[in-house]
């Protein structure tokens, strides 16, 4: 790519460009999810028990098959950057445009502080395995470093950016297969996995557990809806969007089934429950030094790839509301070389890696978790806006999801499952959340909406809605 | 008041090169970003259009040509 036109003139105007394809796609999304099955997925486990967590693991996977189906088939249209942000101004309006494009921004960006936290907690403790000095190595330099480098990498092209994707998360998949098999066949280690002898088969906490669990749940697939954010930048994003999306979807399915699978069958439910990273836990008791090395290197891998998307997708989000002048229109400027939102992904940056250096992973990820859980809860309200106001045949799409309305149905059911849930756990954190988005939604009331040119906005080659 | 400065084995080498390595990173951004920003006017900056698809244009106009 050049920033000069094939004449030598500077250019009129400057476009993300689209050079991604399905398999990039897939490394967004599952790349952002992957970490969940390294770690903080096993809390469910402490709610709901080993058997409760995979009753979690299986309800929240249906959820998020929802979001799939239904991110799917409305970004088949939308092929803008901005995911469900730009969803919601097309069909909705723009205070939920606003709020969406807030919990996309918050949701990513507080999970890519979890994600560099991580890693550089893991670095201090390889350090501290390999000789040092406990509390001598300073994980700080390490958060910094991978925020940075992760943000270079986005900023010179959103290409590069989601190859390096799929590489890291492609390994750090697989080494979660590599385990599974290694126990499964007594290769590399003899310990064997003893589901019924480690607490597999009751519910400690009854149902109301389980219920509990579901909080937790939503780890093995955080994110996956991320994908949207790449629509923009996708050749034929009707066919590829949907292919990643779901091949992604499928992809973590399997990989939550085997990392609850090889975790419950190899530590006891009891410390499952609190272990910060039980697929390495795992390896650890196999004795392999090979297991060992290979799933310390799975959840770094897992940490950085979580992180890029998530830099890749809060920029998206921030760039696309400058765009729109819901944000100042300095966001919304596009690099002439390396066509990223590069203003957008600088002013990311320092707030991830001071909520990074804060080192409080557990209400990090906290507000993540439940901004992503308003994002969902938004999503069944926009399919049926969406089929409501232009009906199949009205607009092309490049996916269709079936049985229109039972997954909106259900999806919102599960969300009003995952609240209670929530308010169950983090019950003060979900209150104080709502404030701040309903003082943040008074805010661009009161002193941004004005300068929201609404007819702009609506950028899709579609017919008039249908009772307008 | 320096004991930072003191060397107490090779992790306080490699948390200095992290420092340092981040620090450039950050820079360079930064300084490309107010080049870049010298270079082009606000307008062409912030000119970029949803679904505006530039490969399938360019495409179209090498059929054409």
């Amino acid at each position: 790519m050049t920033d000069i036109t094939a004449n030598g003139e500077k250019p009129s105007s400057i476009n993300l460009v689209k050079v991604l394809g399905p398999t990039h796609v897939w490394a967004l999304g599952v790349g952002i999810v992957l970490v969940g099955e390294f770690m903080g997925w096993n809390y469910s486990v402490e709610k709901g028990g080993a058997l409760g967590s995979i009753i979690a693991c299986w309800i929240i996977g249906l959820l998020y098959t929802c979001v799939a189906m239904i991110d799917s088939e409305v970004t088949s249209t939308v092929a803008a950057a901005g995911g469900q942000y730009t969803q919601a101004k097309h069909t909705t309006g723009p205070l939920m445009a606003f709020n969406v494009g807030l919990y996309l921004v918050l949701a990513y960006t507080m999970l890519e502080a979890a994600d560099i936290f991580v890693f550089g907690d893991l670095i201090r403790i390889a350090s501290e395995s390999l000789g040092a000095e406990a509390g001598m190595v300073d994980a700080r330099p390490f958060v910094l470093l991978a925020v940075s480098a992760l943000a270079f990498l986005n900023y010179r092209g959103v290409f590069m950016a989601l190859s390096v994707n799929f590489l890291i998360t492609a390994v750090a998949f697989f080494s979660i297969i590599v385990l599974v098999v290694a126990y499964q066949f007594g290769i590399f280690t003899a310990e064997p996995l003893q589901h019924e002898g480690l607490g597999m088969g009751s519910l400690p906490y009854g149902w109301m557990g389980v219920l509990a669990s579901f909080q937790f749940g939503i780890w093995y697939y955080l994110g996956i809806e991320g994908t949207c954010q790449a629509a923009e930048e996708v050749r034929s994003c009707g066919r590829s969007l949907p292919l990643g999306t779901m091949t992604g979807m499928i992809t973590l399915l399997i990989a939550a089934a085997l990392t609850w699978y090889v975790c419950a069958g190899s530590l006891p439910w009891e410390y499952l429950g609190t272990a910060l990273a039980p697929l390495y836990d795992s390896a650890r008791v196999s004795g392999s030094t090979v297991l060992i090395v290979l799933l310390w290197v799975g959840t770094v891998f897992s940490a950085l790839a979580s992180a890029n998307g998530c830099i890749n997708d809060a920029a998206r989000a921030w760039f696309s509301m400058g765009r729109d002048r819901y944000l100042p229109q300095f966001f919304a400027a596009v690099h002439p070389k390396y066509r990223t939102p590069y203003r957008a992904i600088i002013f990311l940056i320092p707030i991830a890696a001071s909520f990074g250096f804060l080192q409080l992973l557990a209400p990090t990820i906290t507000f993540s978790i439940l901004s992503g859980l308003l994002g969902y809860t938004f999503m069944p309200i926009n399919m049926f806006r969406f089929r409501g106001k232009w009906p199949l045949n009205t607009i092309k799409r490049g996916y269709i999801h079936p049985f229109h309305p039972i997954p909106s149905l259900v999806l919102l059911a599960l969300c009003a499952a995952t609240y209670i849930a929530v308010f169950l756990g983090f019950g003060t954190q979900l209150l104080a959340m709502m404030v701040f988005y309903i003082v943040a939604s008074v805010w661009f009331v009161l002193f941004r909406y004005k300068y929201v040119q609404r007819g702009d906005q609506f950028t899709m080659a579609w017919p008039r809605p249908k009772g307008y | 008041m320096f004991d930072f400065l003191q060397f107490r084995g090779p992790w306080d080498l490699i948390q200095a090169g992290a420092w340092l390595v981040s620090i450039a990173l950050l820079l360079w951004m930064v300084w490309d970003a107010i080049r870049v920003s010298q270079q082009y006017s606000e307008d062409i900056l912030t000119s970029s259009q949803e679904g505006v698809d530039e490969l399938a244009m360019q495409q179209d106009g090498h059929k054409r040509g």
